[in-house]
This record gives C-alpha cells, structure tokens and sequence, in this order.
C-alpha cells in the first residue's frame, strides 16, 4: 500500500502570537514552530497500516523552508520518504489554492490512500483532505476513528456529532481525514532519528507547478478576538483568590 | 443578495444549527435586501420542508430522491451542484455540522468556487459581506471576504447564532415547490452502513448542576484526583476538553464539545482550558464560567464571567481549602 500522509507545521501551542502590522498574519520571527497535532494522528495511522500491509509512507509538507524540520521528524517516526512544498508565501494561499498545489505536486505519485490531521492548529480551515480527493478524482471520508483494509476496499468508523458513530465503506484509492484520539502516536526513537538522516526529502517549488493564484477568498486581517462578555478578573495571592472566587461564587452569582 | 440556505435533517429531525443558519440567514437578507430560499433535502420529508416554510423566507425548495435518503458526500455535493446551478444564488449558507465540513469544501470545489467555512459571524460594511472566523485555535479572529465571482459558500459554527432569534413568516407560510435532481447509484462510490452509539452513558453531563473541566493545562494524569476532589465538594461532576480524552486521561463519554456533549450547567469550572471554538460551542450557554489560566490571552476568557491568570496548581488546591475551611 502506498500511502501519502500530509504534515503541516504550525506555531508551536504555547508560541506568544504577535500579529503583524497589516494585520493578516502573525509575526513567524522569535516563535517555535511544531509539527500540527492532529497531523500526528494521521501520520501514526499511516505507519500502522503500512506495518500490517506493507508498502510505503511518504511524508509531504508544503510551506517555507523550516517545513522540512516537520517532514524530518515524520521521517524519524518512521516514514520511508518525504516531498517538500516550498513556498515562503503559502500561509496567503486560500483552502482551494493550497489544496490545488498539494494536487499538483501529489498527482504522479498514485497514492492508494492519502491521509490528513482534520485541521491545522493555525488556520483551522479544515477542508484540504476533502478537497485533494475532489481535485484527485478519489473518494474520501473524514472524522475517521479506525480503518479496516480488506483487498481494495475500506471499512471506515466515522465519528458523528453527540457520540454517533458511523461504518461507511469506501473503494481504494481514496483519501481520508483522521480524527484526533483515532490511537496514540509514537515518539521518535534514537535509531529512527539516525535512519531518518539517510531518507530522502524531494523538494518541489510551488510556483514551478503551474497552479494558479486565483483567490476564492482573502484573510482581510486577523486580530484579538472582541471579548463576548465583561470577565471579572480575580487577582492576589492564591488564599486570597480562592477564597474571593468562593465568596463571589456564593453570594453574587448564586451558584454554590 | 440572493442566498440559498442549506438545511440538514437526520431521521426526520432537523439539526439545531439548522436554524441557527436560518437566523443569520434571515439577518444577512435584511442587510443586503435579497432573497432567501431554503432547501430540505433527503427522502419522505416533505412534512419537515412543510416546518421550515413557517418561517420568514420566500421559498422552500423540496428535493426528495432515494439516494438523498442517507448521506453521501458524493450525492449529496452533486444533487446541490444541480440546485445551485439552477437556482443561481449569490450566497449559499450552511450549517458547520461534521455533514457539512465532509461534502461543502467538495461542492464548492467542483465547481470551482471556494468556501469560507466554520464562521462565527458576519458583517455587512460598505455593500461589503465580511465573514468572521476563528485562527490559531480561538486566539485570534480574522475577517475573510470572498474574491471571484458568485456562488460564495459558507457555514456558520454552532451556536454562533439564535435559534431564537429566526422570525416566523409574516403572511402564514413561504412556499413549498418540489424540485428534481438527476442522481444514479453508479455515481455513488461510499456505502453507508449503520449509525450507532458506543456502549451506553454512564454519566450524564447535561443534567450536572456543576462541572469542573479540565485541559492540557492539567499537565498529567496524576493531576487528575485534584480536579475530582474540587467537583465532589462543589458537588458536580469532572469533564474534560477533547486533547484529554484522547490521551485516555478521562473516558470519551466525559468529553464536552462539539463531538463530546453540549452542557449548561448553572456553573462550569474550566482548569486549563484554552477554548478552542470546538470547546466552547459546548459550554458557552451555561450561567456561570470560571476560569484559570497561565495565559491571560486565552480565548477561555472571553466568556468567563470570573477569570484567574495564574498557575492552576497552586490556585485549585487553595479554593479546595477554601471550600472545606467553609463547609
């Protein structure tokens, strides 16, 4: 089975964001980056799916080039292989227009199985696994929490909302987006990070795919989201926090 | 603005956020002094489309088909492609349901349209429809326009709007005028199967007077137990946000969120909680939020009606002495 698992990198969770002065990104500058956690679980199923029915696991990333530490580390873990998408500028490409270069650059390799986390940490659009099989002409299914492969065919655990699941079956090759919590992604061993060093990472540039720069929508600015309501902030030394939290508990909004 | 609103409807049931699209449906239509259309789609429910109608739109669309009856990406994305491309709407809006998040990006993309998706709100500036939507998981906001021609697609997130709020229609009943769409098996290629719940809820969130959850800011599981002894002396009961029942630190049936359960408890304790929109959409209605967090920026805050900044480890166990110093 040749599987394609997309790995983004995003600032790192704890990262202070700054936004920079036109106001549409943040400032990349003093901040650590991290591979996308639900990108993890989806590279971790593809690692187990290759140990149970062989094949290989290529590891593609699209984005400047510190992206290549996230396709190292994809490496590390086990992956045979890796194709970077360097573009400096992806950050302004739009859901379609990322989907489209990942297309673009993906096409040839005819993966059976193209996996994806279910949203950056940093966009959160949510939308390129779903968009790679429209643009790849594959099926596709996302929410996945287990995947059964039998012959070419997949017998996939789709999440619902409210705790529904679903069994949907779907043909191969195809392309899926994998739920955070699908299993419990491993840690890079000492032996993988030394293997990792002789795997090969392609580099591809995105302008040199061809795909247009038509937009379907512009990130405008982005900004300190407007506060929904009045916080009251308790401040002191934690005995005098708790015991003013519990006194306003009791008294002012009556809930204890 | 001519806007056809998406509906969707499970077993016979619309879903909530349904309607909570028709409400900002009915109030981007106000703004831009449009039309709105609705559509109720799947099979023998005409007696749902017959529901929608009393509401304050002009037309409800009826497309009944065998196919439509259970869900696929591939039926659904081509019978709405065959509406929208007679009906010719400027925007079409959706509910951001995991339905939808798995077809729309689809939809739109086969027809080479791009779509604005999971958004909390809108504003009309200027003849100009802005979107906002969450970045960087809650921490900060960005206004998205479209660019290109129409049809523009878009989904609001749950509970970004009331339900409440959606006005009845003025004269009785909209229309209700059935429409065709050409589907063939062949071009199906997911088979649905069964929809099932995992083993029973031990535990019912929803009727919890008080919750105390937790987050990454828990650090580890052996944190747990403090958490538990907060909500046994408040009398409540211990959930958590998704990243914990991932880790298998809580059981799934714990999880509060928009694929665990949505609660409104008369207070919600939130210990290291940052509030990605995933969270608070099944939180954010409940009377009382506290909340403690390292960083004082945290999306969590902007719905606490009390906040803490500071180091839940050394705050939680001084509220638990607090509490039992006042038992």
């Amino acid at each position: 089975m040749k599987i394609g698992v997309c790995v983004k990198q995003v600032p790192a969770k704890d990262a202070p964001l700054a936004i920079v002065e036109a106001g549409a990104w943040i400032r990349e500058s003093d901040i650590g980056f991290e591979t996308n956690e639900p990108d993890s679980y989806a590279l971790e199923e593809a690692l187990r799916l290759k140990e149970k029915h062989g094949g290989e696991v290529v590891a593609i990333s699209m984005g400047p080039e510190r992206a290549k530490q996230t396709i190292k580390e994809a490496l590390a873990k086990g992956a045979d292989r890796g194709i970077h998408v360097s573009d400096d500028h992806f950050y302004k490409l739009d859901p379609l227009g990322s989907a489209r270069s990942m297309a673009a650059a993906l096409k040839a390799e005819n993966f059976d199985l193209i996996l994806t986390g279910l949203q950056s940490d940093d966009q959160g659009f949510g939308q390129t696994g779903v968009l790679l099989a429209e643009l790849l002409g594959r099926p596709h299914a996302t929410i996945i929490m287990a995947i059964e492969v039998t012959d070419s065919r997949m017998k996939l655990k789709r999440e619902l909302e409210a705790g529904w699941f679903q069994w949907v079956e779907l043909p191969l090759p195809a392309v899926l987006s994998i739920q955070s919590g699908i299993n419990k992604p491993r840690y890079a061993t000492l032996k993988g990070i030394m293997a990792a060093k002789k795997k090969e990472i392609t580099t591809v540039q995105r302008a040199s795919l061809g795909v247009p720069d038509a937009h379907t929508q512009h990130v405008e600015r982005i900004y300190v989201p407007h506060k929904a309501k009045q916080t009251e902030f308790i401040t002191g030394q934690p005995k005098e926090i708790a015991a003013k939290l519990v006194e306003k508990l009791k008294h002012e909004a009556r809930v204890l | 603005m001519k806007i056809l609103l998406i509906t969707e409807q499970r077993e016979g049931k619309f879903n909530k956020v349904s309607f909570e699209t028709l409400a900002a449906a009915q109030q981007i239509v106000q703004h831009t002094k449009g039309s709105l259309t609705a559509l109720v789609s799947g099979k023998g429910i005409a007696p749902l489309a017959d529901e929608f109608a009393d509401s304050q739109l002009d037309e409800v669309l009826l497309v009944e088909h065998d196919l439509l009856e259970k869900y696929t990406p591939d039926g659904f994305s081509l019978a709405l492609r065959q509406i929208i491309e007679n009906t010719k709407p400027d925007l079409v809006l959706l509910p951001h349901t995991y339905q939808v998040r798995d077809f729309a990006p689809k939809l739109a993309a086969s027809m080479g349209k791009g779509m604005i998706g999971d958004c909390i709100g809108y504003r009309y500036e200027n003849g100009k429809l802005i979107f906002v939507r969450q970045m960087f998981q809650g921490r900060t906001a960005a206004d998205v326009v479209f660019a290109g021609d129409p049809p523009w697609i878009a989904t609001f997130q749950a509970s970004a709007f009331r339900a409440d709020l959606v006005t009845k229609h003025a004269s009785g009943k909209a229309p209700v005028k059935p429409v065709t769409v050409d589907l063939r098996p062949e071009q199906i290629r997911t088979k649905p199967l069964e929809l099932f719940r995992e083993a029973k809820q031990a535990v019912d969130l929803t009727q919890a007077p008080i919750l105390v959850s937790i987050g990454r800011g828990i650090k580890a599981p052996e944190n747990i137990p403090m958490a538990e002894k907060l909500a046994k002396l408040l009398g409540g009961e211990i959930c958590a946000s998704r990243p914990i029942c991932d880790e298998g630190w809580l059981p799934m049936e714990r999880q509060i969120g928009s694929s665990g359960q949505t609660v409104a408890p008369k207070l919600y304790f939130a210990l290291g909680i940052s509030g990605a929109i995933q969270h608070v959409v099944g939180m954010k209605g409940s009377r009382t939020i506290a909340a403690i967090n390292k960083d004082q920026n945290a999306p969590i805050f902007e719905v606490a009606d009390y906040g803490i900044v500071g180091d839940l480890f050394e705050i939680v166990p001084a509220i638990i002495e607090e509490l039992e110093k006042t038992k």
